[in-house]
């Protein structure tokens, strides 16, 4: 396989043909935020966090899902990207009724990391204060969708780790869910394994464990790219 | 099918024709107010008048001054009439035997008639979009024979490289360098798609040609899956065209009967089958990602490019996927020659452009004009102006995607590049005309909420930027904003613009920063005056206060 060159914020870097800008900035110890990302499923570049000025493009490229390419210079953390990565954050919490403070997964949770790291300290836009369900149908499970921010994670891991295909998005725009099934209550899915792993690969405290209780609900996620390995590796 | 057979059929076609036609629209426009009941009528008063032997009456697809329809033509006299009623419609035939009639006399030679170029209408008004006989009998399917047996698929594609045809579905890509992409992408097998899910509020155009003329689009796309290599063709039509779906069915079981669609057309090696796929009321499905993601059966949701279809495309093969304007244009081009074409139009812009002209404007309808042309001639030419003689302040082109432009830029020629310049886009061909009576902040806003509406969730940028534009623009609307919420609105037209995963995401600002351009000071008349509002600022001219 080729390998290219290609300078990440003025740092020379190599990388294999068909490695993304993220793969090549993470090999090179450069950190891009992602949200929607997760190593181990399939990339949706939906969150537009790890987007990047590319020289010779005018648009700014996501770094998940595009390839490095022969004298590439990208810019990951520019004045502009940061203003733009900010304002994204500020969006999502204005969004839903994220409150880290009565949350399950506060201190554990990669929204709440990634404001901080972008020196979040308020919110601009108006909250929007949607009124959505929880559902506390499932034995061990709950979904809240208050603190969702419809990365995918969980409708990716479901389909293309577990194979059950048990969640999906319904609605769109704002309006947008996720499901399970057909928009059953969760505890009464058909296909659901309850395996957990869509819990665990959950960025906020959406996806959580019943029982626990407030920054009680950490995540496991060394799991995901043990299994791909595994799978990979196979005749 | 042979040559001679087609032949057969247009000189038998000729043959049984009589000796006046009067001409009754079918159109989805049209119909809406009676016209298929105004047919009856005229059937009837042909056969009470005896008239039966050189009188016949035809159905035939859009005529294009919607706005005065019913629309009846007799032809070979061209004579129109409008606002045809089925009380009045039996008078129409009496004057074909010396009577008189108390229809309304429309004009066929004024400018809005006289100063289109007929190249994908060419058919519209003319033929039965219901019978594949009529289609033939003028030329059609002649164009596929050609194809077939005089040129090779390369051939296919120098001839569209060289008409300089543009992709008409709104963003303009040369049509000639798609299909190459296309022809030279390996594929174990390769697809075709006419994107037919027209969704710009007040733009009708794909519609009118799928329901005036469904075999030009057919015959299109067969021509381009011979140029790339391709032996299946998806329409994808939104739900909300049911008579487009109908006649699209008609006219694809019409051509599989004769032999124009299926295996080995006009005894050559080429297969082509073409089937309809019927959209779910979703806009982001006319985005060539989404739509494609809905033909396979999954949520109709954009992915990023690259890649892009041309290289994996429908279930990861090569595809080709045009808008149904840029079909209708093949054939033309490859009858009467890509020099031909490329004398249209402008250097950069060739051949012609259908426009759905809606709004406050006289002649209300569906115009082809040559690339090239002014904004100012098609609105007050062609359009004939503001109705009552109130004065036209913008026109809208390129719907939610697009922008407005201001009167005092009507001189504006109408191509892809002299749009952008002005911040808005050709876009797909919907042309709204507002007077002065229009708030141009309001305009935003119901563009912004269509935009909103229409998100479909998947980036964030476009999922809550558009929410909070939405709400800023209903603010200031209110009369409850400062200067301070219109820099915000600012921030995320720039947010959303650049951040956007895909094409309604990315032009979803573009209807408030092209009135922000032109009709700043409506928006600051609307502040509230304390913070820097309109109200203290006394440098702004008078005019910009705003009706409301």
């Amino acid at each position: 396989m080729a390998v290219k060159t290609l300078t990440i914020d003025g740092k020379p870097v190599s990388a294999e043909e068909n490695e993304t800008i993220l793969q090549a900035a993470t090999d090179a110890g450069i950190k891009i935020p992602t949200l929607c990302h997760l190593d181990g499923l399939s990339e949706v570049g939906a969150c537009r966090l790890c987007i990047t000025e590319v020289s010779g493009s005018n648009k700014l490229l996501p770094a998940c899902v595009t390839k490095v390419a022969e004298g590439m210079e990208v810019k990951t953390n520019s004045e502009r990207l940061q203003k733009y990565r900010l304002m994204i954050l500020e969006l999502l919490f204005a969004e839903r009724n994220h409150v880290c403070a009565v949350c399950v997964a506060n201190n554990h949770c990669d929204l709440q990391n990634l404001a901080a790291e972008h020196g979040m300290t308020h919110v601009r836009f108006a909250y929007q204060y949607p009124n959505v369900p929880v559902d506390a149908s499932h034995d061990w499970f709950v979904m809240d969708h208050n603190r969702c921010i419809l990365c995918t994670r969980c409708v990716r891991v479901c389909d293309e780790i577990e194979g059950a295909h048990t969640w999906d998005v319904m609605g769109r725009g704002t309006n947008s869910r996720v499901i399970t099934d057909l928009n059953q209550p969760w505890g009464e899915s058909e296909t659901c394994t309850s395996c957990s792993k869509c819990v665990q690969v959950c960025p906020t405290g959406a996806l959580s464990s019943k029982g626990k209780s407030v920054a009680e609900m950490e995540k496991r996620r060394d799991f995901l790219p043990y299994l791909v390995q595994q799978r990979e590796g196979r005749p | 099918m042979l040559l001679e057979e087609l032949k057969g059929i247009a000189e038998k076609e000729k043959a049984g024709r009589k000796q006046i036609c009067v001409r009754c629209c079918m159109s989805a426009g049209c119909m809406s107010s009676q016209s298929a009941e105004i047919k009856q009528v005229l059937e009837k008063a042909v056969a009470d008048r005896q008239l039966g032997d050189r009188v016949e009456v035809r159905r035939v697809g859009c005529m294009g001054l919607c706005g005065q329809g019913p629309l009846v033509s007799i032809e070979p006299e061209g004579l129109l009439y409008e606002r045809v009623t089925p009380e009045n419609a039996a008078t129409i035939v009496e004057t074909l035997a010396g009577g008189t009639t108390s229809a309304q006399r429309g004009d066929l030679t004024q400018p809005f008639f006289a100063r289109q170029v007929a190249v994908v209408s060419r058919n519209g008004g003319r033929i039965d979009p219901e019978r594949i006989e009529d289609y033939i009998e003028a030329g059609g399917y002649g164009a596929l024979h050609h194809v077939l047996h005089e040129l090779q698929p390369a051939d296919v594609v120098v001839a569209i490289t060289q008409s300089g045809l543009r992709g008409r579905g709104g963003g303009g890509y040369p049509t000639g360098l798609k299909w190459a992409t296309v022809a030279k992408s390996k594929g174990e097998r390769k697809y075709v798609i006419c994107n037919g899910d027209e969704g710009d509020p007040g733009a009708f155009m794909d519609r009118s040609v799928l329901e005036s003329d469904p075999h030009s689009v057919i015959e299109g796309m067969a021509i381009a899956g011979y140029a790339v290599g391709a032996n299946m063709g998806y329409l994808y039509v939104r739900a909300e065209y049911p008579l487009a779906i109908s006649r699209l069915q008609i006219a694809i079981r019409q051509a599989r009967q004769r032999g124009l669609l299926g295996d080995a057309l006009f005894e050559s090696t080429f297969n082509f089958n073409v089937e309809i796929r019927i959209g779910a009321g979703a806009f982001v499905c006319g985005e060539e990602t989404a739509l494609m993601a809905s033909i396979e059966g999954r949520r109709g949701q954009p992915r990023p490019r690259p890649p892009f279809p041309a290289e994996s495309g429908l279930w990861g093969f090569p595809t080709l996927i045009n808008n149904v304007e840029t079909f209708a244009n093949i054939v033309p081009i490859i009858i009467r020659g890509a020099e031909w074409y490329a004398g249209l139009g402008t250097e950069k812009s060739k051949g012609t452009k259908v426009f759905a002209l809606t709004g406050k404007i006289k002649n209300n309808g569906l115009i082809e004009v040559p690339m090239g042309i002014t904004i100012r001639e098609i609105v007050e030419d062609l359009g004939g102006g503001a109705p009552d003689g109130a004065k036209i302040k913008a026109v809208q082109t390129g719907g939610p995607s697009g922008g407005c432009i201001p009167a005092h830029l009507f001189d504006t020629p109408v191509d892809y590049d002299s749009l952008m310049k002005v911040g808005s886009i050709m876009g797909s061909g919907g042309m709204v005309v507002m007077d002065d009576t229009t708030n141009m902040v309001d305009v935003a806003r119901f563009y912004m909420q269509f935009c909103m509406e229409e998100s479909c969730g998947k980036c964030i940028p476009c999922r809550a930027g558009t929410v909070q534009m939405y709400q800023l623009l209903n603010k200031i609307l209110e009369r409850q904003a400062t200067i301070k919420d219109l820099e915000q609105l600012e921030e995320l037209c720039d947010l959303v613009r650049n951040t956007s995963l895909c094409g309604l995401g990315q032009t979803a600002p573009n209807p408030v920063t092209s009135t922000l351009r032109y009709f700043r000071n409506e928006y600051l008349a609307l502040l509230q005056p304390e913070t820097g509002g309109y109200g203290v600022d006394a440098k702004q001219p008078a005019d910009a206060k705003v009706a409301l």
